[in-house]
């Protein structure tokens, strides 16, 4: 399969489009559990069970469909080839607990793949909508909407004290995880982040990286989002995350203008070696990589690079994961092979910018 | 991964820890965290950031843990009609067998709820319209008494007599509307 068309599948609108504040944001994402109030939850329901619950999905999509959002596919788990579930991983579609533990599972996608539905996760359903950029009032505005809809074809487990219930009680009251993925590198150069992530807990809220092992935030990459689930209305967590996100983002822009100011040169020379690492390196890692795409993005934010779009570190860093290396080569690959592959696609992206530009 | 503490189980929790601004990473089994006691640091306030801890967390709360003293009620094991899940099962396995174990441990619930959610116990955010017409009003109407309660205060008589204009509209309708739904 050639680059271009690989990537014409493999990218989602949320990795591609820019959004408000994307030189930061990367994305906000909104998830809503929600359960039927009949059916015990995943943690105990049988096989039957969780069959029966597919089926009124499937029902619902056929009798009442919603199409704003575009068409909805439903995919069962048991019917995805163990590849494509890494990918639909990676893509963070769906959480490593439905493609791994949740044999009766299913995922509504919508074409753009910005709305998906998991089904029979650690919930009955899970609603996510994953916006490029900061509009996290935007994703949750188009979460309720599939949260009315499903709400008008389903008795949803819902009680006055608690609010929706969920399996998990950390989730229970509006089953709602707002999160935001953020893109720090300035916080990291000058070592401002290790003052900050403890502030932010304070707070009640996670930040985490998530790409790498443990909390290692490979590519600088944090995602911020909140923990309390109860007590709160949707719009209060919506605002206090939003709160600490524009901060966030306000002291990200210092910092990285503080660099220019202090270290312009070093900044310069860091920012096109690690492009030319991207654009020759033969074997690289993950770790690698991410570190260079982290450079080359904030690079390309402060104008040392003007030929290539600021989607590169977002849409690389989800096509240089195992599972979409694999499935552009078309087989599984060795920890080895994949390092190789790794650094030929990168190497193909960024020939692909050029000949796009040599084109114009 | 291996737990660090005693090399031997699996490690279970993963977290970071920040002492004095360094950032240090914590792999332990469930068994090694608890007697560590590095879980019931859980609050929000301690700079952690766990996943999966909940089971751990809920375990060694001492007032669950030790059975009642009274000895006419050591024997009774609070389980869910409909499930079947009993409340140290709940405990165990951190998460509920199905919606109406919320209603048989509410008792039990409210200080683990308060302990998750720092403080809160009680749902304050969206209602179903469809389930919730009966709460839904009810809400309504709350909010717009607080509102006609404001507006006498600062005088704005005119914004009272319409909120309640609003208010006799709800109570009506609150009327007709069967409870709770359908
Ligand atoms: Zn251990
Ligand atoms: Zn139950």
């Amino acid at each position: 399969m050639s680059l271009e068309r690989f990537l014409n599948q493999a990218v989602s609108s949320w990795m591609c489009a820019e959004g408000p504040d994307s030189d930061i944001v990367l994305s906000s994402r909104i998830r809503l559990a929600r359960n039927f109030y009949e059916y015990p939850f995943p943690t105990l329901f049988s096989h039957e069970e969780a069959k029966k619950i597919i089926l009124e999905m499937e029902e619902i999509l056929k009798i009442s469909p919603f199409q704003k959002f575009g068409q909805m596919e439903l995919l069962k788990i048991d019917e995805i080839q163990p590849l494509q579930k890494r990918v639909l991983v990676e893509k963070h579609l769906i959480s490593p607990h439905l493609a791994e533990d949740s044999p009766y599972g299913a995922i509504l996608l919508t074409e753009n793949e910005e709305v998906s539905i998991m089904i029979n996760e650690e919930d009955h359903i899970r609603i996510q909508c994953l916006f490029p950029g900061l509009q996290l009032s935007e994703a949750l505005d188009a979460a309720n909407e599939i949260d009315d809809w499903l709400e008008s074809n389903i008795q949803y487990a819902f009680d006055e004290k608690h609010g929706y219930l969920t399996s998990c009680p950390t989730n229970v009251g509006t089953g709602l995880r707002a999160s935001v993925m953020m893109h720090l590198p300035g916080l990291m150069l000058t070592q401002q982040i290790n003052r900050i992530i403890p502030a932010i807990h304070q707070l009640g809220l996670v930040v985490r990286g998530i790409y790498g092992e443990g909390s290692e935030a490979l590519g600088n990459i944090f995602q911020i989002s909140n923990q309390i689930t109860l007590g709160k209305s949707e719009e209060d967590i919506g605002r206090d995350l939003m709160g600490v996100v524009s901060q966030l983002i306000s002291q990200e822009r210092s910092a990285r203008e503080a660099l220019r100011k202090t270290s312009n040169i070093q900044l310069e020379d860091r920012v096109f070696r690690s492009l030319g690492v991207l654009s020759n390196s033969r074997i690289i890692e993950s770790k690698e990589a991410a570190k260079c795409l982290s450079d080359v993005r904030l690079g390309i934010d402060m104008g040392y690079i003007n030929d290539m779009p600021k989607t590169i570190l977002n849409e690389l860093m989800i096509l240089t994961q195992p599972g979409f290396l694999q499935q552009y080569a078309g087989g599984p690959l060795r920890p080895h092979e994949r390092d190789i592959r790794r650094a030929a696609l990168i190497r193909e992206r960024l020939n692909l910018e050029k000949e796009k530009i040599g084109e114009e | 991964m291996i737990c660090q503490e005693c090399n031997q189980r699996p490690a279970a929790l993963h977290f970071t820890k920040f002492i004095n601004g360094e950032k240090t990473e914590v792999h332990l089994c469930e068994k090694c965290a608890q007697e560590k006691g590095e879980m019931f640091i859980f609050n929000g306030e301690s700079g952690f950031a766990f996943n999966n801890l909940l089971a751990g967390l809920l375990n060694i709360d001492p007032s669950f843990k030790k059975p009642s003293q009274s000895p006419f009620h050591q024997e009774e094991v609070l389980q869910c009609d409909h499930c079947s899940m009993t409340f140290p099962q709940f405990l165990k396995v951190g998460r509920f067998g199905c919606a109406y174990c919320y209603e048989t441990f509410k008792e039990q619930l409210k200080p683990v709820l308060g302990r998750l959610h720092s403080g809160n116990w009680a749902h304050n955010g969206k209602i179903p319209k469809r389930i919730g017409s009966g709460i839904y009003l009810r809400k309504q109407l709350d909010e717009l008494k607080n509102a006609l309660r404001d507006s006498i205060i600062s005088e704005e008589f005119e914004r009272a007599a319409e909120i309640r204009d609003k208010i006799r509209n709800l109570e009506k309708q609150l009327a007709s509307s069967p409870e709770g739904g359908e």
